[in-house]
């Protein structure tokens, strides 16, 4: 027993030890480095000078600029992940309704976005939405309005462009879930008396909360630290913890800052994610 | 003459080209215990979800106390349903599954504890209100499905193969236990089964179906004493096919020539003629077997005994009648000495004998 246990150990350690090395070596080092980093400062020529400081932390917190920026990251977030859930819900509801062929088909279907480079998916997105682009063009061609609606570079522009990056990544777990749910719980909660609104609530949602819990934070977390986006559409005027983050690893090269910054934005997820564990969203899975 | 509680007029149900239920037609009076029974795909499911409204008739109509259904949403119908499956809710407790059904009534909050738990005390499960049902064994996910259902005191309430997914020993007594609650509460019960034994043990009357069409309605003794086709002969219980030709016939009986000159009675039925082919229906339990002719009165059949096989309570003998026909006989084992229990042995002569009306003439 005790041989056969010494045994399967050793296996398990040769099995995990790829996993953890490639871990070890490219995660939780460069993070090691990341953290010491943000505690240094920024030599006048750009330089990691290591003398233990907290600086950049309180830089971040008592700079309004910052803040609004934080916060704005934040709301936009949210905002995101509420109109992706409310889209990509129904529509995952739909698929999982067709028979298994079409639900292949319709999958299918959600995930070709991604066979083309999400930077070109923006800029196409860029010239349907643009003063010159598909949707103004056709609305002034049929007499709708004479001058252009000015939807690029907005904050509308910039939630319609996370919206529609992150919205396949929605509907997956939301169908894997709806998908597995029994419906003779659906028709036994009809049988007592609960119309389609109280099926829904009292029944249908519950049931498929881990989906719904799994779909908030696969698009809460990415939206977050959105730069790309955020970039292209809101053409400067929307300025996110991303483009913040970008600009001063790439352009001002402040890494003790931009390091810090970086893990308020970790430490942000985290909280989000637990705060959702918390709130009995993960109870079911 | 009790009141009708649940009536199929001519209903069909089509699922494309396959016709799940042809024209069935059955009235389930008030208080009834009333059972559908047949082989699974006969049709019997349909009907039950039907008669729910998870299903609507293609053709025809279902009336609940007079009140035709048309298409209304099951949610609004004076039924309830315990699933096959059971159903329950897993992300509420067991109390919460009860109450589920006074909650969506808008029944007032103060009267909803009391009667979940007086019909958690109805199926004697009021200890694991706050259970999961994930941590009840069959037997009670079972009675909390009841509860569940009969909390709302329904005008009917129907039930989908509930006991086929309970082990044996825990099915017997599930069989009593719903048959006495069902008398307790007083509500018409529409039970779908397969399992011809609990249809006659727990029904008052019984529907039994095969192919989409009712073949018999009648009570568990009219159904397995004078089934009126071979199907309804052959699903309930066990029986003896027997090809034979009519004789005569009068009031009392009539006499069927199974070939070889021997002639064996039956119960006459109203519409065979001398000359016509007919199947003599007939129970391995009405069958007696006498070492000779004299001792029966009259209509003796000869036979030679095949195979003896002592069962305990009864010895079966597969025996050889006219050469050709095969019938089985059980005899029970009323003395108990040892070597008396099973008096004929393989190639033994014998004859047979049954009263007339213990026979079945089955035309069709």
């Amino acid at each position: 027993m005790q041989q056969a246990n010494r045994q399967t150990r050793g296996i398990l350690a040769i099995l995990l030890s790829p996993a953890i090395l490639w871990l070890m070596l490219f995660f939780v080092l460069p993070l090691l480095i990341v953290f010491v980093v943000s505690f240094s400062r920024r030599s006048l020529l750009g330089v990691v000078e290591y003398d233990f400081n907290i600086q950049n932390y309180i830089r971040v917190f008592t700079t309004p600029i910052y803040l609004t920026i934080l916060w704005r990251s934040i709301l936009l977030a949210i905002i995101n992940t509420g109109l992706s859930l409310l889209l990509a819900y129904p529509f995952a509801f739909f698929i999982a309704r067709q028979t298994p062929k079409w639900q292949t088909i319709l999958i299918f279907l959600v995930m070709v976005p991604f066979w083309t480079n999400f930077l070109i998916r923006t800029y196409a997105l860029i010239f349907i939405l643009r003063d010159t682009g598909l949707i103004n063009n056709m609305l002034i061609a049929f007499g709708v309005i004479d001058q252009p609606l000015t939807i690029m570079f907005t904050q509308g522009a910039v939630i319609l462009g996370l919206l529609y990056g992150y919205l396949p990544f929605a509907v997956l777990p939301l169908y894997a879930s709806i998908e597995q749910l029994d419906f003779s719980y659906v028709q036994a909660a009809q049988d007592l008396g609960a119309n389609s609104f109280y099926v829904f609530v009292r029944i249908i949602l519950p049931l498929t909360m881990p989906g719904v819990v799994a779909a908030a934070i696969i698009t809460f977390i990415p939206t977050l630290g959105a730069y790309v986006t955020p970039d292209l559409m809101g053409g400067g005027n929307t300025f996110l913890i991303g483009n913040l983050l970008q600009q001063q690893f790439m352009t001002v090269r402040d890494w003790p800052f931009g390091s810090a910054l970086g893990f308020i934005l970790m430490l942000m997820v985290l909280a989000a994610t637990m705060i959702y564990f918390r709130s009995g969203g993960g109870r079911l899975a | 003459m009790s009141e009708i509680d649940v009536e199929l007029r001519n209903v069909t149900k089509k699922f494309g080209d396959f016709i799940a239920v042809d024209r069935v037609s059955v009235q389930v009076r008030d208080g009834e215990f009333f059972a559908l029974l047949g082989p699974s795909g006969c049709g019997k499911t349909t009907c039950l979800r039907m008669i729910a409204g998870f299903e609507l008739p293609s053709q025809g109509e279902i009336l609940i106390r007079g009140e035709p259904m048309g298409e209304t949403p099951p949610h609004k119908r004076p039924v309830n349903t315990v699933f096959q499956n059971y159903a329950l809710f897993p992300h509420m407790t067991v109390f919460e599954n009860v109450a589920f059904g006074l909650e969506m009534k808008k029944v007032a909050r103060a009267e909803i504890k009391p009667r979940v738990m007086e019909a958690l005390e109805m199926v004697r499960l009021p200890q694991l209100a706050d259970r999961r049902p994930r941590q009840l064994s069959g037997g009670q996910q079972q009675r909390v499905a009841l509860a569940r259902a009969l909390v709302n005191r329904p005008q009917v309430l129907l039930l989908d193969e509930p006991l086929s997914a309970l082990d044996l020993k825990l099915r017997k007594a599930m069989q009593f236990e719903l048959k006495e609650l069902q008398r307790r509460v007083g509500i018409t019960f529409i039970f779908v089964t397969h399992d011809q034994e609990e249809a006659i043990t727990m029904s008052d009357r019984i529907a039994v179906m095969n192919e989409g069409l009712i073949q018999q309605v009648g009570d568990p003794i009219e159904i397995y004493e004078r089934p009126n086709n071979r199907f309804v002969a052959d699903f309930i219980g066990e029986t003896n096919f027997i090809e034979g030709e009519v004789v005569r016939t009068n009031a009392e009986e009539a006499m069927v020539a199974l070939g070889q000159g021997v002639q064996a009675p039956a119960r006459p039925a109203a519409d065979i003629q001398p000359g016509q082919i007919v199947t003599v229906a007939v129970r391995p339990e009405k069958i007696s077997l006498r070492p000779n002719s004299e001792a029966t009165n009259g209509s003796a059949v000869p036979a030679t005994v095949e195979e003896a096989v002592y069962i305990g309570t009864d010895t079966r003998y597969l025996l050889r009648v006219a050469g050709k026909h095969l019938v089985v006989a059980r005899v029970q084992n009323v003395t108990s000495d040892l070597d008396r229990n099973r008096p004929f042995q393989h190639g033994d002569q014998v004859y047979l004998s049954w009263p007339a009306n213990g026979a079945q003439i089955l035309t069709s």
